[in-house]
């Protein structure tokens, strides 16, 4: 079985400026919704409490809530988690001065309402999770840190191993998907969590792959053949790994999609995060990367003059090609 | 030809064979267990508990499936929960014959079913995170200012007396946040109370200062060294820690994780835990320590100690047993308490070489302590450790002179063992600065078995999607690259329960992840070789050209990969660091499955066939030449 028969190099950079276009638009939608909607950001971040409890039956949300009010939670988020039994209730941290050893008790309290709660049946206990002000500026501040040092780390690798044209448009291309991610997830207000971060850090990851491995083609392609113009070399570059590119991504995305249909309310952002970043990442890291190289104007000689340190001197009439 | 050399094939042989041994504890799922740990710090698990169990259990007629001793429990694991209970029961009537002064913690516990042989060889199961078995996990943030307020204090005190022993007018001595202002009427007494105090006080920086407003007033401000402040932070992390442990044994947890997080926060983790409230009130509860005289006259009255171990002692004291067994009794006043000591280090006599316990007490506490002694030379005082309520006497040493300076060594009948347990448990009596709760979360024992079953089964569904498809597009070439998949699987669990790494929830999905992601390299040489023989070479030229030409592409990419590993193993937290952890793991474990491991299968099943004409990769299509 063989899914591609390519007859002929597909002139994808002859579109280059519509995919560069396009990436613009996406981006620009992305960064639009992410200033005027922002991120619904978890617990983790903003600092409170989550409870999460399973009743037996059906839960009633409207009662817990009005419950939940009367008992002075003041900003309670109730909603259903993953089934209709399960509850999950965020209480945010109280910008009053309490002690921070009040609020740590917040899960008690929410569970001694909802005991309150007329035949509503006892919930059980499935989590609680409280995290201090403190902490959850932290994580920003770190998942911030992580995701500098995965581009700086990417871009010093890339520019060693590749060129800096290379490196440039590859993390152009794939901070570009970062963003879009998360533009999907202010858009649809998606819970933002750390898993989903690890998500979009290791996707980020994944993605440059897909550049390294058409990149690691063009240069071959300068190196072998000859004649051919930078548009040309890249065309071919992209064509003959197409097809890996596809069936790769196809695979880890079946991966992806049996966490998204078996893995639960816990893993559905992580996998969806994932699902985007690797949809985007193989429209990105090829159609986005490949023609940033080409306006950054790559050409052959910069792969000549790599080879100069050889002891072969005929390269040197290759370049007059 | 493509052969590996023996070696090669060697290596991917025992690799597999260890894989295959390290996962397998993971098969044998988990028995129940009872487990025995000492609740005080000076009450040791040694080889005489493990017997007195096996006895205990010989006597009660209950049959053990193996005992098993370490560092600091006993675990023994039972057929079923039926005589898990009933083993509970009779041990802690057995060990604990006063319920109220308990010295051990019997838990119920779960073991692995593996056998011992291989627990022998440390393959145990891999290590699940509490979001996967249910628990409590706390992050306690120290107050580091807390810690460093109540040491100026103090040393407030000490100068106070200090300038007093040395007969220096003063006009008085504050703390203003984090340093200590002293007034002076004059420059000369403010000179000679600096050469004093930075003789006395090594860890103070001395700066005068001359407010405008206040004329006539010389200062002089003392505030702690940068050394200092880190010694006294990095004392405080390790005496909370240490008294955490002491209080979450009571507990009676399993297997209690407790644990320093960047400079100044504690991990508590108690698996199986559901109630935080009393897990809360546990980890916020304080010990003192209490220095009392010994009544020696009544303690030596054989007819008095048999009436006060029946509960009648005399009036105004107290019936205590020392440890060692000897039985005395302790007036109930209290000389000094836990308060006044600052510190409490194992080391040796200077003179005798015998182990001896050194204790740093505050000015106050010296003064005090320097008349106590005094007063009662050839006395015996004794050292009590007051928890929940009841003391222990921890050591009863006789005063030998009177000892100023505040400088006090217990000595005598120690190993050096018991010499570092006592400065422990000395340390250990309170918390050196107090804590907050920054991060709690309770995982429902449910929702953990929950959790696993997700994981499980969307990893497992992904593979099996993969491995069909890969078979049906490449045929042997895809068949050997699943098998190169369970391999890397196999390799990241068998890593994973040797290093003992924490398995999450975001831990399953890593692996999930990873092995979605390993797959690529396989199809890039599986490309790579279709590619070559549609350029015409050989099927054997083809196999070695696509091996090899792939590798480089497989290298560059899973280097970008691991960068972004290593960035969230270096900046993730808690659940991230599950993620990074085996993320990174999977990583490293699929280069070596995809390349060297598929192609060692490749190479067995071609490589020695001279006359190979075609392979099993699926159909490769020519442009140009039609197809059947």
């Amino acid at each position: 079985m063989e899914f591609f028969r390519i007859k002929k190099d597909i002139p994808f950079m002859r579109h280059a400026l519509v995919f560069n276009v396009i990436s613009l638009i996406t981006f620009l939608a992305a960064v639009f919704f992410l200033a005027t909607r922002g991120l619904h950001l978890s617990i983790e971040f903003t600092g409170g409490t989550l409870v999460e409890v399973g009743y037996a039956q059906s839960a009633d949300i409207e009662k817990i809530r009005k419950q939940l009010d009367t008992d002075g939670f003041v900003d309670t988020q109730v909603q259903n988690f993953g089934s209709s039994r399960d509850v999950l209730i965020r209480v945010p941290l109280l910008k009053t001065e309490r002690k921070d050893t009040e609020t740590s008790k917040v899960g008690e309290r929410v569970m001694a309402s909802l005991a309150k709660v007329s035949d509503g049946g006892t919930p059980t206990l499935k989590r609680v999770e409280f995290v201090g002000p403190q902490v959850g500026k932290e994580l920003a501040e770190d998942g911030a840190m992580a995701l500098l040092l995965v581009v700086i780390g990417i871009v010093v690798y890339l520019a060693f191993r590749f060129e800096w044209r290379f490196a440039v448009s590859a993390i152009i291309a794939n901070l570009h998907d970062v963003i879009i991610i998360l533009g999907f997830f202010a858009f649809f207000q998606w819970e933002f969590s750390l898993p989903v971060l690890a998500a979009v850090l290791a996707v980020l990851g994944y993605s440059v792959n897909e550049s390294v491995v058409v990149f690691d083609r063009v240069r071959e392609t300068f190196k072998k053949k000859r004649g051919l113009t930078t548009p040309e070399v890249l065309n071919h570059a992209i064509t003959s790994t197409i097809s890996r590119t596809i069936i790769t991504h196809g695979s880890t995305q079946m991966m992806v999609t049996s966490m998204l249909i078996f893995g639960g309310a816990a893993l559905h952002y992580f996998a969806l995060a994932l699902t985007i970043g690797i949809l985007f990442g193989i429209y990105s890291s090829v159609l986005v990367a490949s023609p940033l190289v080409m306006w950054m104007g790559v050409s052959r000689e910069q792969f000549i003059k790599a080879k100069k340190d050889k002891p072969e001197g005929m390269t040197e009439d290759g370049a007059c090609v | 030809m493509n052969r590996f050399p023996l070696w090669k094939n060697a290596l991917i042989a025992v690799t597999l064979v260890l894989g295959l041994l390290y996962t397998l504890p993971n098969f044998f799922g988990e028995v129940p267990a009872v487990q025995v740990s000492s609740i005080k710090a000076t009450i040791k698990v040694d080889t005489q508990l493990l017997s007195r169990v096996e006895d205990t259990l010989k006597t009660a007629a209950i049959a053990h499936t193996g005992l098993f001793a370490d560092q600091h429990s006993i675990r023994v694991r039972l057929a079923d929960t039926d005589t898990q209970l009933k083993a509970k029961d009779v041990i802690e009537k057995a060990l604990n014959p006063d319920p109220s002064d308990s010295s051990y913690s019997v838990a119920l516990n779960l073991l692995s079913a593996s056998p011992s042989w291989l627990t022998g060889i440390h393959a145990l199961p891999m290590y699940l995170g509490l979001d996967l078995r249910g628990g409590v996990h706390f992050l306690l943030q120290v107050d580091m200012k807390g810690a460093l307020t109540k040491r100026l204090d103090s040393t407030g005190a000490d100068l106070r007396s200090l300038l007093r022993d040395k007969n220096i007018r003063h006009g008085g001595i504050g703390r203003e946040r984090e340093t200590i202002v002293i007034k002076f009427r004059d420059a000369d007494s403010r000179d000679k109370a600096r050469g004093v105090i930075a003789d006395a006080q090594p860890d103070l920086d001395l700066t005068d200062r001359q407010d405008a407003g206040d004329s006539g007033d010389f200062k002089l401000t003392a505030t702690l060294k940068q050394t200092a402040e880190k010694r006294i932070q990095e004392f405080a992390i390790k005496q909370n820690i240490t008294t955490l442990h002491n209080r979450i044994n009571e507990l009676g947890v399993a297997e209690p994780v407790i644990q320093q997080q960047g400079a100044d926060r504690i991990v508590v983790q108690l698996p199986g835990v559901q109630d935080t409230a009393k897990a809360k009130d546990i980890l916020g509860r304080t010990a003192t320590l209490e220095l009392r005289m010994v009544d020696d006259e009544s303690s030596g009255n054989a007819s008095v100690m048999e009436l006060a171990a029946k509960g009648q002692p005399p009036v105004s004291t107290e019936y205590y047993v020392e440890r060692g067994g000897r039985p005395l009794l302790v007036r109930k006043q209290v000389m000094l308490t836990g308060e006044r000591l600052t510190d409490a280090q194992a080391g040796f006599d200077s003179q005798t070489q015998e182990p001896a316990v050194h204790l740093t007490l505050d000015s106050a506490g010296a003064r005090i302590f320097k008349d106590l002694t005094r007063d009662n030379v050839g006395k015996r005082m004794a050292i009590l450790l007051v928890e929940k309520g009841k003391g222990e006497v921890v050591t009863a040493p006789v005063i030998r002179t009177e000892i100023g300076g505040g400088r006090v060594q217990i000595s005598g009948r120690m190993s050096t063992v018991e010499a570092n347990d006592v400065a422990l448990l000395l340390r250990a009596g309170s918390l050196a600065a107090p804590m907050e709760i920054i991060e709690e979360r309770t995982i429902g024992p449910s929702l953990g078995a929950d959790n696993i079953a997700k994981g499980f089964n969307s990893t497992m569904w992904g593979f099996i999607a993969i491995a069909v498809f890969m078979t049906i597009y490449y045929l042997l070439f895809g068949f050997v690259s699943v098998v190169a998949l369970s391999a890397n699987l196999l390799f990241l669990v068998a890593l994973l329960s040797l290093l003992q790494a924490t398995l999450t929830l975001p831990g399953i999905a890593a692996i999930a992840l990873t092995l979605g992601m390993a797959i690529d390299a396989n199809v890039l040489i599986n490309e790579r070789v279709r590619e070559e023989l549609r350029g015409g070479n050989t099927p054997q030229a083809a196999i070695t050209a696509g091996y090899e030409r792939a590798w480089a592409t497989i290298l560059d990419s899973n280097v970008t990969t691991l960068i972004a590993g290593v960035a969230l193993l270096i900046f993730g937290s808690g659940p991230v660091r599950g993620f990074a952890v085996v993320h990174c793991l999977g990583i490293l474990t699929s280069m070596f499955s995809s390349v060297v491991l598929s192609r060692g299968l490749i190479n067995l099943i071609y490589g020695r066939r001279r006359k190979l004409m075609s392979l099993s990769i699926g159909q490769i299509w020519k442009p140009g030449v039609k197809t059947k």
